[in-house]
């Protein structure tokens, strides 16, 4: 396999678990969010309800900050990370 | 101005001008305590603040294709999140969406997570690829990935429409403001937003937007968070709203059981002035089938990942590796704002409802509340009703009604703020309205005048006259943009979610795909982009003609089905035909690794 291709392939691992990380805070919760909203959560508030408007609103931006650190040291590790001058 | 130290001091730059509009800030708090009235503040705000975009929109002037374009491709990570931040939160996002809160709860905090989780898609699937593309507009990549003018023009088709329903909106929702604070007539409003609008943008292109953006960002935030954290305050909530408020969330719950959700007589209902509801939904509890609120935002994430105006200011970044980090800065910066507006429609419900604070009507006597000075300066504008429906002489919960907007826009001055926070918010709104309205009017005018004039019809076209070309369309589509506004079809919120749907119906599949399935070929792109948006108009007019919906997808998620009908055709017409031939994949491979020339400019 070229360099190329087990880059190609680390990255979309990578894609793979961002996914997987983003599918729980968008849509995993909300399956059960009449259930989960009967527990108290994070600062008081309903569990549910303050996923809906700061849980995952914060963890989005955690994820996309991580992701990118991430693919960068893909990047570096196959050497297609871009020159600074560039 | 040159650009080399301009970047340099971009920090020192806005820090000086963020300085500026906290110093006007408290210079018309000043005047107010010496007498000058609420009208006149709420003139300065709006005026000092559009006068300051125009200027920076003028200092921008190019007529340099890449500058015009792409901002000259040098705006650097932090910014271009603050950029995209106001290009994407629209009048919706700042007078709307504490409103929708208020009123329906858990079921509209759907959008929240929608219109945020998007940027996870944009991210990862999309953003750094297109970036490293080097294109100028989203056409531009649809048209070079998959080679010929029917799929680049298949894709400017499915960009107009979502981009045109969009605008309408914030030209509507500029209109308002500039209505409500200088006090003319909205017919007239709409025309001096527009003409504020094009101020931004026409001169310089994606450069002048960009720089105005991050100004409008500035004052966009700080007139959002300022009355939150200081209502928080007044009321005794709370320090830090966003930390503190759980124990007014449980009281609002309290305060529902204790009045109940009493349903009004279709008569009743008749009475009441159009666009305005009453509270009928529980505020913390959940109210929404898993589905409901999980289709409501799948459809707004999907549509984040395929709305032009979006993309674009990501071809702006100097490299891939800032493309992606952009991404999160702009949704941090976001993020300030979404996280806020639950909490400002916290405090507004309890601050009205609750009896036993100063400004709660709920149990008042009906003249007691008519005869309150914010009351009936808001019942003027046709924003607030009260009824006494059961004719027992006080206010009930059910008999209380509000417009969406008013929940921001009254807040502050039911909760005895100065009337200087009331022109901030207004200034903010106008800002928000604004930014959105620049960046896709000016994906609409890019996409013509260069994937429609310069790449189908006249590829020889010298620089000055694509300029003057897209110049042209922009003041064009902005005029068509207001005209339409200005007959007043439909709501701001509604049309900007169907703006999403059309984009993900048409665009979504396509681009994705474009980038991460070497397979797909140019007649599965066209098969997608246009059998996807078909079907997705299709949907919404049988909805809207009294078509019952199946899967409980509704008027406002008609793009899940849409984008379904685009993946299908798509796989199934790219596996139909021929494999695109080896310089098309050569591309793709390249497109996939950040290091090298983009591959536009290696042509």
């Amino acid at each position: 396999m070229s360099n190329q291709e087990k880059h190609w392939e680390k990255s979309r691992g990578l894609l793979m678990i961002t996914l997987a990380i983003w599918f729980i805070f968008s849509i995993g919760i909300f399956l059960f969010g009449a259930e989960m909203n009967k527990v108290t959560g994070p600062f008081g508030y309903p569990w549910t309800y303050w996923f809906t408007c700061q849980g995952s609103l914060g963890a989005f931006v955690i994820l996309i900050f991580w992701f990118a650190n991430r693919q960068e040291k893909i990047d570096e590790e196959f050497g297609f990370s871009e020159r600074e001058d560039e | 101005m040159k650009q080399g130290n301009f970047i340099d001091n971009l920090p020192k730059i806005y820090g000086i001008y963020t300085g500026g509009f906290i110093g006007f800030i408290i210079i018309m708090a000043i005047a107010e305590q010496m007498g000058m009235t609420a009208k006149a503040i709420g003139i300065a705000f709006v005026a000092f603040t559009v006068f300051i975009y125009a200027l920076i929109g003028y200092l921008s002037r190019t007529a340099q294709a890449d500058a015009y374009y792409v901002a000259g491709r040098q705006v650097p990570t932090v910014f271009n999140g603050m950029a995209t931040a106001a290009d994407w939160m629209s009048g919706a996002s700042f007078v709307a969406m504490a409103g929708g809160i208020y009123f329906k709860g858990y079921g509209y905090m759907a959008l929240l997570v929608g219109w945020t989780g998007g940027y996870v898609l944009v991210a990862s699937l999309l953003a750094p690829y297109l970036r490293k593309f080097g294109c100028y507009t989203v056409p531009d990549f649809i048209g070079t990935r998959y080679g010929g003018n029917l799929a680049r023009f298949s894709a400017v088709v499915v960009l107009t429409v979502a981009s045109f329903t969009y605008v309408t909106a914030q030209i509507n929702a500029t209109g308002t403001i500039a209505s409500v604070a200088l006090d003319i007539p909205f017919q007239y409003a709409v025309y001096i937003g527009l003409i504020s609008i094009l101020l931004c943008s026409m001169l310089g292109g994606m450069r002048g937007v960009t720089w105005t953006q991050v100004a409008q960002y500035i004052v966009l935030i700080i007139a959002y968070l300022l009355p939150v954290f200081w209502i928080s305050n007044k009321m005794g909530a709370g320090f830090f709203p966003h930390f503190m408020l759980a124990d007014e969330v449980a009281r609002i719950g309290e305060l529902e059981s204790q009045f109940g959700f009493v349903k009004n007589s279709a008569a009743d209902l008749a009475t009441v002035p159009k666009g305005l509801a009453g509270i009928t939904k529980a505020h913390s509890a959940v109210n929404a089938t898993p589905w409901a609120f999980i289709s409501l935002a799948l459809a707004m994430m999907m549509g984040t990942a395929s709305l032009p105006h979006v993309m674009m200011r990501y071809f702006t970044t100097p490299s891939v590796k800032a493309a992606r980090k952009s991404v999160g800065w702009s949704l941090f910066f976001i993020f300030l704002l979404y996280s806020s507006a639950p909490m400002l429609a916290t405090l507004s419900k309890l601050s009205l409802i609750d009896p036993t604070l100063s400004t709660g009507i709920i149990g008042k006597s009906i003249a007691e509340v008519q005869a309150i000075d914010w009351y009936q300066n808001w019942n003027q504008a046709n924003l607030m009703f009260i009824s006494d429906f059961n004719g027992n002489g006080t206010v009930e919960l059910n008999e209380f009604f509000m417009g969406g907007k008013a929940v921001v826009l009254a807040t502050p001055e039911i909760a005895g703020l100065p009337y200087v926070i009331s022109g901030l918010v207004a200034a903010g709104g106008m800002a928000a309205a604004m930014s959105t309205a620049d960046g896709l009017i000016l994906a609409i005018a890019n996409a013509i005048s260069h994937d429609v004039y310069y790449k189908i019809i006249d590829p020889k076209a010298e620089t000055a006259k694509r300029l003057v070309v897209a110049r042209v369309l922009l003041v064009v589509i902005g005029f068509a943009g207001a005209t339409i506004a200005a007959m007043e079809i439909q709501g701001i919120l509604g049309s900007v979610i169907w703006a999403f749907d059309f984009a993900m119906s048409g665009l979504f599949f396509p681009l994705v795909l474009g980038v991460w399935w070497k397979r797909a070929n140019r007649q599965g792109a066209i098969a997608g982009m246009l059998g996807g948006l078909a079907a997705g108009t299709w949907y919404l007019v049988w909805v809207r003609t009294g078509g019952s919906g199946f899967l409980g997808i509704t008027q406002l998620t008609f793009g899940i089905f849409g984008s379904a009908v685009s993946l299908v055709a798509m796989v199934v017409v790219s596996l139909m035909t021929q494999e695109p031939d080896k310089a098309t994949q050569k591309m793709v491979d390249e497109v996939r690794v950040p290091s090298g020339k983009t591959i536009l400019g290696k042509q």
